[in-house]
């Protein structure tokens, strides 16, 4: 049973990559607090996972419960913080938004 | 006991793997926090119950302590897990960002 633990939690971990592709290099700042909000909750599950490993839950579980309303907190201040600047990544699909200059009259 | 375990954890990283590619996979912004909002939330109740369910295997009275801080955890996100979707955005509302269309220039052109 130990051992199903523990590769849930190195598949959790490989499974975190793909929400850090979106928060390394996604094309606009709103994308990257989704990937990291989808980090954060996973690792939530990650810390009893290594909790039930460690055979130490009841230290774990409130290591856990701290990590999801940081989380949480932290998600608010950064999306508080960045609405109130306008146009600052309208750089949505650019070659479009952008026509060349013989095409425009 | 552990065939339920791992039956909830199995489906707790199915909806974990659904919700991570769509994140990768989705075309806009707006569509992108409809896995982030609903498959995380899923997947933390079914795997957090699992491991509840786990920790109540030698049953003491620290067993079922630990057992009901998992799940204030799980309904901790649920309550948190929506509000913070819904603040994201509002963030991307108030900065003007353009949902995904199928012809994205087709009404500049027109202009």
């Amino acid at each position: 049973m130990d051992r199903v633990f523990l590769y849930s939690g190195i598949y959790l971990c490989l499974l975190m990559t793909l929400p850090l592709y979106r928060a390394a290099l996604g094309p606009t700042v709103p994308d990257r607090m989704i990937g990291v909000n989808a980090i954060g909750s996973k690792t939530t599950v990650l810390l009893i996972i290594i909790g039930i490993i460690y055979k130490r839950v009841d230290m774990f579980v409130d290591i856990a419960l701290a990590y999801a309303t940081l989380n949480f907190i932290t998600v608010l201040a950064t999306s508080r913080y960045f609405q109130k600047r306008k146009g600052l990544y309208d750089y949505q699909r650019p070659p479009k938004k952008f026509p060349p200059e013989g095409s425009a009259h | 006991m552990n065939t339920a375990v791992i039956i909830l954890l199995a489906a707790g990283l199915f909806f974990f793997t659904g919700g991570s590619v769509g994140i990768l996979r989705f075309p806009d912004f707006y569509s992108r926090l409809h896995p982030a909002g609903k498959c995380d939330t899923t997947g933390i109740l079914f795997s957090l119950s699992a491991l509840a369910l786990y920790s109540l295997h030698d049953f003491s009275l620290q067993a079922v302590l630990t057992s009901l801080k998992i799940l204030l955890i799980v309904v901790f996100i649920f309550i948190t897990s929506p509000t913070a979707t819904h603040a994201i955005v509002d963030a991307g509302v108030r900065a003007g960002l353009s949902p995904w269309a199928k012809e994205p220039d087709a009404e500049e052109d027109r202009t």
